[in-house]
């Protein structure tokens, strides 16, 4: 079992696909490494020998930034944005969509889960 | 899509002019101004401008941490309180605790 950026990857998945299970690989940066460490794609993450895990390791610690140190860049841009208090900032603040998408509708990845609000439905009915 | 590099940053000429002319006198004035869409660079930092939201001026003091951001994005144009249901959820709750 490879052990890779302290993931487990699955084994008998094809090297291409097992890679995206590390948070910020996905299929094409997966596929860029395995090209630079002249691997193939299709070999399977379990029958990959040590060297070539080894490999594996140094190009993703050389050339991407993967897991907690990726996950807490995105939560320092974030945080950026929430402290100079721009209107970016401010949506995150709310919960509300950020980048000028509706919310009279929708917009339910952002807000959770529906909140009824009361007293709203008699307005809709006097109408 | 993003503005092409080779036009550099929007920057409103005549609101340029006046924080170039504040920047020579070493003073620092609140500039009334309607250039929302106008970026902030860095001779903006430690100013404040008032920024029009459409209704009155917002004071927008500037940070480095706002530069390339543009002035519109830290005076909002809308205001929302809350949903009639909510307000009168909340103001009853209080009384009734």
């Amino acid at each position: 079992m490879a052990r890779i950026a302290g993931v487990d990857l699955p084994k008998n998945k094809r090297s291409e696909i097992g890679l995206t299970y590390i948070y910020g690989i996905g299929r094409s940066t997966a596929q860029s490494i395995l090209t630079k460490a002249k691997i193939d794609y299709n070999k399977k993450i379990g029958e990959l020998s040590d060297e070539e895990v080894a490999s594996i390791r140094s190009i993703i610690q050389s050339d991407a930034k993967v897991e907690g140190a990726l996950r807490s860049d995105v939560q320092m841009n974030i945080k950026r944005l929430t402290d100079i208090g721009c209107y970016r900032g401010l949506r995150h603040r709310k919960g509300l969509p950020v980048r000028g998408q509706r919310t009279r509708t929708n917009a339910r990845t952002r807000k959770g889960k529906r909140r009824t609000v009361a007293g709203k439905k008699k307005a809709l009915e006097k109408k | 899509m993003s503005r092409s590099v080779k036009k550099g940053p929007f920057v409103d000429p005549k609101l340029q002019a006046k924080v170039e002319a504040l920047n020579k006198s070493n003073q620092k004035k609140v500039i009334k101004t309607w250039a929302r869409s106008s970026t902030i660079i860095p001779d903006f930092v430690g100013h404040t401008f008032a920024v029009h939201n459409g209704n009155k001026f917002i004071p927008v003091y500037i940070h480095e941490a706002m530069v390339g951001h543009k002035l519109g994005e830290f005076a909002p144009t809308r205001i929302f309180r809350a949903h009639p249901g909510i307000k009168s959820e909340k103001t009853t709750t209080p009384a009734a605790a």
